[in-house]
């Protein structure tokens, strides 16, 4: 098992640039996520860690070792593709076997193997069925067994779960996260669902447009966002922004929108021009006496939760809250703010102001 | 109001249809029902007006075709009683047989150019293919046009410039010219037909055996020939039909050595008058390799072997 470094990497097909230099580091035992929006370059990334394209500049280290520019079969990496690519002419058995057989195994040792790798998945039944006729998740099982059979330092898998239907992705999800943490494999794993990114993965790297936006656990992605674009992408619905535009000094903690004064966590640096005041629904709270106010538009119920559209002085605002309180469209309620989670953006280059809140972030800056 | 669907047709709609179908074939076997036929029969039935449907039949026609007789005395075919079958049934015309005739070397002659050329016309043609399909290579779509437009005009139009160029290399009336010569002809359609079947196949099986520790050439022919099989063998049987039934070049450049049996059926015709009979049994076993070639490969044509592999 491995630790993999990503150095600078830049991918160029032509004029079109797939991947401006990027960096980041896939520790041993990681479950890496690579997410972004279709087209951003995170699978031509991950086609890159295993050899399906050379970067055209930048260094990639697998356990301290330099492969940018090795063939796929000298790096030892594990590769699940989106359409499992199972060999259709080659029955269960045989697709799991097809990497040991390449490397020269004895039969009786493959056979070993296979069978404790289809003990793992659960398909010892299915061994010798031809693969044309497996449900999408007994494929998705047989891919991964012709993954892990190898024991390879690393995996990589491009949207395994995209192929399934949506009531299937869910225990799928479940299943390859217990995989990986029984088998404690480094996993670089390509998805554009932010939820099963969140759900799955102990970090993110967030891509868009062939750039980093930011690199970091969950937790600090959803909480800190580095750029507008990653608050905007991750979380459901996504965060609010109030455009205004003012001047902003270090250690301000107070912004001005229209007419209202909003706290903000303690800048550290200053900015002037366009901005941007981020803040996610769930932060907002009903409370008759601020002087924040809006207008009810619309109320979405979700069971749980409710999500409310607000009409405010500064702009259109959506606020997630408990579904017992009551919010009757036309009626002007008042907003509190939980100020020490709002981000403040500009929005000429996209990025965060640093904060108190976003201190040691990762981002593309 | 009766309600309508595609797949369901109803049992009057499925009988006229196959009706329909058992015409066609009817009326495209009846030719070669009757040259099968006429190799069965007499000269003096072959040629008789109304036709004979119903005859007594007989191997005179391919005793004929692969023999070479004459014509001898009575006294002669007195003192010699017939050796074998075949004599005897010659001797009805106080013929004997004196030796083989040149049919079964002209057929081998054909199975060798014929298949030496598909041979040789898939093997070229799946290499090139395969790279026009999956490697960049600088003006790929002129280098296949030019490919192709090698088809636009009839060979036979190159015949005289190709008879020259043949004398002076010293291919002419040889088996590698023929093969040559038929694979130059046929390797356009094969680079064609099988790039389109390898563009079908996915990239991602490739990959996926570049990952799993192969080469790209063990990929290429442990994973995409597989997958191909189905479009390597239909134009197999494209370019063996050309090969086989080819006639102006083989009259034009073979004679002794390495005559294909197309121009050498016809030359049976001038072998002691027309004999029908003769002519119809070298055509009918000049049918049979390409017949069993297609059935054998019958199950390739059907068979869709990449269903449901990889979901779309």
């Amino acid at each position: 098992m491995a630790e993999i470094i990503i150095k600078n990497i830049r991918k160029q097909f032509g004029d079109f640039v797939a991947v401006q230099e990027s960096s980041f580091t896939v520790e041993d035992g990681e479950f890496f996520m690579l997410l972004g929006p279709s087209g951003c370059g995170k699978t031509t990334t991950l086609r890159m860690i295993a050899g399906l394209e050379l970067p055209t500049s930048g260094e990639i280290f697998l356990d301290g070792e330099e492969i940018s520019q090795r063939p796929p079969s000298a790096r030892d990496i594990a590769f699940v593709f989106q359409m499992f690519a199972l060999y259709p002419h080659l029955n269960v058995r045989k697709n799991i076997s097809y990497p040991l057989v390449s490397q020269g195994m004895s039969k009786s040792k493959i056979k070993d193997k296979v069978s404790e790798v289809a003990g793992i998945l659960g398909i010892e039944d299915i061994l010798n069925r031809p693969v044309g006729g497996l449900s999408g998740g007994d494929r998705q099982r047989v891919a991964l067994g012709r993954a892990i059979v190898r024991e390879p330092k690393a995996f990589m898998m491009d949207e395994p779960l995209g192929a399934l239907d949506a009531e299937f992705r869910e225990r799928m999800a479940e299943e390859l996260r217990a995989l990986h943490d029984r088998m404690g494999a480094t996993t670089v794993y390509v998805t554009h669902d932010q939820l099963e990114a969140m759900q799955m993965g102990d970090k993110i790297v967030v891509m868009n447009n062939a750039v980093v936006e930011q690199f970091g656990t969950p937790r600090e992605i959803y909480d800190k966002p580095a750029t507008m674009f990653v608050a905007d992408f991750i979380g459901s619905p996504s965060m609010n922004f109030l455009d205004f535009e003012g001047k902003l000094a270090e250690n301000d903690t107070q912004v001005e929108l229209s007419g209202t004064v909003l706290n903000i966590p303690a800048l550290r640096e200053g900015a002037q021009g366009k901005l941007s005041y981020g803040v996610r629904p769930e932060h907002l709270q009903f409370s008759d006496k601020a002087n924040f106010r809006g207008e009810v538009i619309a109320s979405e119920y979700l069971g749980t939760t409710q999500i409310v559209t607000l009409d405010t002085a500064c702009g259109m605002l959506k606020a997630r809250i408990g579904s017992d309180q009551k919010a009757t469209v036309g009626e002007k309620v008042g907003l509190n703010v939980n100020s020490q989670t709002v981000t403040v953006f500009d929005r000429s280059s996209g990025q965060a102001l640093k904060s108190a809140l976003n201190e040691g972030v990762v981002g593309n800056g | 109001m009766s309600s309508f669907s595609v797949t369901d047709t109803s049992s009057r709609t499925k009988r006229i249809a196959g009706t329909l179908v058992i015409v066609y074939a009817l009326i495209t076997m009846l030719p070669l029902v009757w040259i099968g036929a006429t190799g069965f029969k007499s000269p003096a039935d072959a040629i008789s007006y109304p036709p004979k449907v119903v005859f007594s039949p007989t191997l005179e026609g391919y005793v004929n075709l692969f023999t070479t007789r004459t014509r001898q005395t009575q006294e002669y075919l007195q003192n010699n009683p017939p050796t074998n079958w075949a004599d005897e049934i010659v001797r009805q015309y106080d013929m004997v047989i004196v030796g083989p005739s040149k049919f079964g070397e002209r057929f081998l002659n054909s199975v060798i150019i014929g298949f030496g050329s598909t041979f040789l016309s898939i093997f070229l043609g799946t290499l090139a293919a395969y790279a026009f399909s999956r490697f960049k290579i600088p003006l790929a779509d002129d280098l296949l046009f030019f490919i192709l437009s090698t088809r636009m005009m009839p060979p036979i139009a190159v015949a005289i410039p190709i008879f020259l160029m043949y004398r002076n290399l010293g291919l002419s009336d040889t088996h590698l010219g023929m093969i040559l010569l038929y694979t130059a002809v046929n390797i356009s359609l094969a680079v064609w037909l099988l790039k389109g079947f390898i563009d079908e196949i996915p990239r991602e099986y490739e990959e996926a055996a570049l990952i799993d520790g192969y080469t790209r050439f063990q990929a290429f022919y442990k994973v995409v020939l597989p997958q191909a099989a189905t479009g390597i063998a239909s134009t197999a049987i494209f370019c063996l039909i050309f090969a086989w039934n080819e006639y102006a070049f083989a009259v034009l450049l073979t004679s002794a050595t390495a005559q294909t049996a197309p121009p050498f059926i016809p030359t049976i015709i001038g072998i002691g008058g027309l004999d029908w009979p003769a002519v119809a049994a070298g055509a009918t076993l000049f049918l049979l390799p390409v017949m069993i070639f297609t059935i054998m490969l019958r199950k390739h044509l059907l068979r869709g072997i990449t269903f449901g592999a990889v979901r779309k």
